[in-house]
């Protein structure tokens, strides 16, 4: 059976063609040329296309169906979106055409960055970061930026909540920062008097998400502000939850000094598999002198590249963000207005709240109180009593046609399963989904090797992933065939 | 041969000691895939991060038991990663000389490991 | 509203399973001052067929590569994308999927993603290659930190100075900001340098200028020197010219956007990463293997974890946590389309029209020459007039025109420029008198 796109190649195959050549050829200098080809496949159109379709059937996408993947924010990307996004005055421009040529393009810009400043309540914003983790390396890096501009070089370090992302620590890292941890209390919420005592002069900032990855709102917020506040900190806000709060708090008001949002969760833009994503940084005004270079102003009418940033991090980047991405984001906040925005976060927070309370009977729900847009539930029961692991549970959603949600993650939770519907899902989907989970929970008492073994009814079945990372083979090879 | 808290033993032999992992230290990693072998000829203080581990959802750090320097690490382990899983005292993951023997002195023998491992799990 | 399906009998029974009195029930542990007690100040909503015609207007306000010759080059290329990939990528199993994290429902990005490993791999003669990364610039960045951290006993890096400005400074933060000693300096200067405390050494391939150097011997001089070597190179280049692999190079880093992905003022592009077997377990991002299910039928999945953010945390070998997939899928299918020979073709074209267009201007007697150095589809001639207004004046006659850059104008001739165009540019350019 054919697999891989090397496997269809023949000698003579091919799927292009060139205009005749009207012009004299041109030979490199031998020095200077390649010795033996690429190895590429040898393919006809018709290959191609049957071979990438049929590997795109072995694939889940929100289209298919239910993605309650928990802090991934998985809600449906509307098509429109796309349509917009390859309108020629936008995909086909060059990003050195002078500023002239391309005053819509920096309108469009500049618009989408107002309108999340307007969103997260800060004063100026950057799409240059490609992703969230992009993103949270930028603003640590302005907090970083700001610190030295006052001279206060001493500030080493960069607390971050044992429940947050790994890239929060990860991202401190590459600002220079080392992480210390605080812990969450018995609510799930920073604890205040550890953070009190870890905060001191020699510390940057706080890195924090709010709601958390819990799917609690930290209700102490301007506690927790005022605690890195007074020892001179800033404060971070990781915009990875964001979807919960649009239109009912903003970032700003609560204290945090710079965000990051993940368009590609919050604002529909589509995962792509893994990517291209988007992650702008909007943060308050005495910051904005610090964002990487160059930010798209508008002056008198013209919209404009400033590049005269004396202050600025730097770049991240080349170019200015992933902008056609921020295209999709501009259409789909002008699709949804200021009510259809918050309708949005209330919808996410309904949402969630009915799958808690459809599925607590038979979960432990380590939290038991309402939740934002998301919830954690704990199988530890199913382990304990039955041997059977929130991993063998996540499986064999997989059998029901579910894209599982996110497991054992934030790892203060034993046995963790961190569902998330978004507002894009309707209560039939919610019902069927709330029956599958009482069911398993239900085949986990009677029948456990049915979870263990599972899934069965996938393209293909538990993965041998220790042979993987001890035997990595990581490219496909002519001789395997031989 | 002696323990550390971080699940590390060392055994000295003659003017030399080998430095590996305990067997709890290889059920809690699961499968191992990879070892990140020290650097030869390092010279690291107690405590100093000697070589990492690596299963396939998580890696540990491995530190060194007692100063001194590193003589040889264990090159089967390359290839042969596994046999920290089924033979945790035999595959070292480095050969040191030890500076300061009594630093020996601050570490657990096997029955003081034992209670230690009994009292975290409580 | 739209995309917002639960109906409000739908709310009022959720709200009763709930124990909710009402929506702001759920909002309780927020407290009161931090609430916004007003709508966002943003456009109201439009109905899809305002939008279309107000993001069409908005796109309008654009002059595109489609109704202007682009001879602009300088790190994003107009050149032709071949129809399929637009069909095949906007498959909404590709497009709408997550990371491919549960792979029993993911094979086919994570099959995509092990054929693109293989073709970056055999465009740069690297043992491994990562899933992607966001752009050239950040791939740069990141293979420079990796170098400095490779060794415990050196840790500056050096970087070339005819690089691509923006990836210049992109590096510089990547560096700084972790406290890595960084220098900038010429070929000359680096043949003559002591990189005895040398982490790293990174160069573009061709130049930003488009030119070509002697990397063998450059790749000599930094290994010998015990440093690692870092090029930077133009992955359509690599068609012809001579593969990294044959001149050391332990890290292979570029901007893939040449390979069927749209000009899109600047992103998303897709930065790719290769590098020689021994600095595998150091590769930032993603990585696809592959494996079998417990059935025995192949399988990929993504491997090597254990140097990620979500497990390593702080001491991971970087903080990305995404790869650009649909990007690397459309430079996979743009790799099988034009394959073997036709990718090739495609080059050689480059190589013929960007020389073509070098002569012509030359023989304008309107432009100096800056170099005596081969290049590829890109050079630098100096024109005696000011460059702006030269590009203003070409523009009105349908032409997007060259870089102003220290080295002159930046010329790049893709593919797609037909003779016609050619010859009408050269003209143009040629009597223009500013």
């Amino acid at each position: 059976m054919a697999e891989l796109i090397f496997d269809l190649s023949k000698e003579g195959k091919c799927a292009f063609s060139l205009p005749q050549s009207q012009i004299p050829s041109y030979e490199i200098d031998e020095r200077y040329a390649r010795d033996e080809d690429a190895m590429l496949p040898e393919v006809t159109e018709v290959d191609v296309i049957r071979h990438f379709t049929n590997i795109s059937r072995k694939n889940y996408g929100v289209d298919q169906g239910f993605y309650p993947l928990g802090s991934c924010t998985m809600k449906y990307n509307p098509k429109l979106n796309e349509d917009v996004s390859k309108l020629q005055g936008f995909c086909a421009l060059h990003p050195y055409q002078p500023e002239y040529q391309v005053q819509g393009a920096l309108k469009a810009a500049y618009d989408l960055q107002q309108y999340l400043c307007e969103i997260t309540g800060m004063s100026g914003a950057t799409l240059q970061p490609a992703a969230g983790a992009h993103g949270e390396m930028t603003g640590i890096m302005i907090i970083k930026a700001y610190h030295e501009s006052r001279k206060d070089t001493k500030r080493t370090k960069m607390i971050v909540p044992d429940s947050a992302h790994g890239t929060n620590p990860a991202s401190a890292a590459t600002a220079g920062y080392d992480v210390v941890q605080v812990r969450s209390d018995d609510k799930g919420l920073v604890d205040i008097e550890a953070l009190a005592s870890m905060m001191d002069e020699e510390t940057a900032g706080l890195m924090l998400t709010n709601p958390n990855t819990l799917g609690l709102f930290e209700s102490n917020i301007k506690e927790i502000a005022k605690i890195v506040h007074d020892k001179g900190g800033l404060l971070y806000y990781d915009g990875a939850n964001l979807n919960a709060i649009m239109g009912i708090a903003r970032p700003f008001d609560m204290g945090f000094d710079v965000v990051h949002l993940n368009l590609h969760k919050t604002m529909s833009t589509p995962h792509g598999g893994g990517g291209p994503g988007s992650g702008p940084v909007c943060v308050k005004e005495e910051l904005i002198k610090f964002l990487p270079r160059p930010v798209v102003c508008k002056k008198n009418d013209i919209y404009y590249l400033d590049y005269d940033r004396k202050d600025s991090i730097g770049r991240v980047k080349a170019f200015y963000g992933n902008f056609l991405v921020c295209i999709k984001a501009l259409t789909y906040i002008l699709t949804m207005g200021p009510e259809g925005l918050k309708q949005a976060s209330e919808t996410a927070v309904l949402n969630a709240n009915y799958i808690m309370a459809g599925v607590k009977d038979n979960f432990i729900i380590p939290y038991d109180r309402f939740c934002m847009h998301e919830f954690v539930l704990s199988g530890n029961d199913q382990k304990e009593k039955y041997g059977v692991s929130t991993l063998d549970m996540a499986k064999r959603l997989l059998d029901y046609g579910y894209h599982p949600p996110t497991i054992y993650f934030p790892q203060i939770v034993h046995e963790g399963m961190m569902i998330e519907p978004t507002e894009t899902e309707n209560k039939e989907t919610l019902d069927k989904f709330i029956e599958v989970m009482n069911k398993i929970a239900q085949e986990a008492i009677e029948d456990s090797d049915l979870l263990h073994n599972a899934p069965h009814n996938t393209y293909v079945r538990r993965l041998d992933e220790v042979t993987a990372a001890r035997n990595p083979v990581l490219k496909w090879e002519k001789e395997q065939d031989l | 041969m002696k323990f550390t808290k971080d699940h590390e033993w060392i055994k000295k032999e003659g003017k030399y000691a080998y430095v590996g992992i305990t067997d709890y230290a290889q059920q809690q990693l699961g499968d191992i895939v990879y070892v990140d072998l020290a650097e030869e000829d390092l010279v690291l203080q107690q405590g100093d991060v000697l070589c990492a581990v690596e299963s396939v959802k998580t890696a540990a750090e491995v530190f060194m038991p007692v100063s001194g320097r590193v003589i040889e690490a264990n090159h089967e382990l390359e290839e042969s990663p596994e046999k920290l899983n089924e033979n945790p005292y035999e595959a070292f993951l480095a050969k040191i000389t030890i500076d300061d023997e009594s630093e020996l002195d601050d570490l657990m023998t096997e029955d003081e490991y034992n209670e230690f491992l009994e009292s975290e799990a409580e | 509203m739209r995309y917002i399906p639960v109906t409000d009998k739908d709310r009022e029974e959720m709200l009763s399973k709930c124990k909710a009195k009402n929506i702001d029930s759920f909002f309780l542990a927020i407290p009161e001052d931090v609430r916004l007690k007003r709508l966002l100040n943003l456009p109201s909503a439009r109905s899809e067929m305002e939008l279309i015609r107000y993001m069409q207007d908005i796109a309008a306000k654009n002059s595109n590569t489609n109704n202007y010759s682009c001879f602009l080059g300088a790190g994003a290329y107009d050149h032709y994308i071949p129809s399929v990939i637009g069909h095949l990528t906007s498959r909404q199993e590709f497009f709408t999927a997550y990371t491919p994290y549960q792979p029993e429902i993911s094979q086919g990005t994570l099959t995509a993603i092990f054929e693109y490993q293989t073709m970056i791999c055999e465009l740069t003669g690297m043992d491994v290659s990562n899933a992607s990364m966001y752009d050239g610039a950040s791939a740069l960045g990141e293979a420079c930190v990796i170098a400095s951290s490779a060794s415990r006993k050196r840790s500056d890096i050096i970087i070339v100075e005819d690089m691509h400005p923006e990836y210049k400074e992109t590096v510089q933060t990547y560096l700084k900001f972790r406290g890595i000693k960084y220098t900038a300096m010429s070929v000359e200067q680096l043949l003559n340098a002591d990189l005895t405390s040398t982490a790293g050494v990174c160069i573009q391939y061709p130049s930003f200028y488009g030119d070509i150097y002697d990397m063998e011997r450059i790749g000599r001089y930094v290994k010998e020197s015990g440093s690692l070597f870092i090029v930077c190179a133009n992955p359509m280049a690599l068609a012809l010219l001579k593969s990294p692999k044959g001149f050391g190079a332990d890290f292979v880093v570029g901007e893939a956007q040449p390979l069927g992905i749209p000009l899109g003022y600047g992103g998303p592009y897709l930065g790719y990463f290769a590098c020689i077997k021994e600095h595998m377990r150091k590769m930032p991002g993603r990585i696809v293997g592959k494996t079998t299910d417990v059935d025995g039928k192949t399988a990929y999945v993504l491997t090597l974890q254990a140097r990620e953010q979500h497990i390593r945390r702080e001491k991971a070998t970087s903080n990305i946590c995404s790869n650009q997939a649909l990007c690397a899928l459309m430079a996979t299918i743009y790799l099988s389309v034009t394959g073997k020979e036709g990718f090739k073709q495609v080059a050689k074209r480059c190589v013929d029209n960007a020389h073509y267009v070098y002569e012509g201007l030359l023989n304008t007697g309107k432009f100096l020459k800056t170099s005596d150095l081969p290049f590829f589809h890109e050079f630098t001639v100096s024109p005696k007039s000011d460059i702006s207004a030269l590009n203003d004046y070409l523009f009105k006659h349908g032409f997007i025109g060259g870089l102003d850059t220290v080295k002159g104008w930046l010329i790049a001739v893709t593919e797609k420029r037909t003779k016609e165009e050619m010859d009408e540019f050269i003209r143009r350019a040629g009597e223009f008198n500013g």
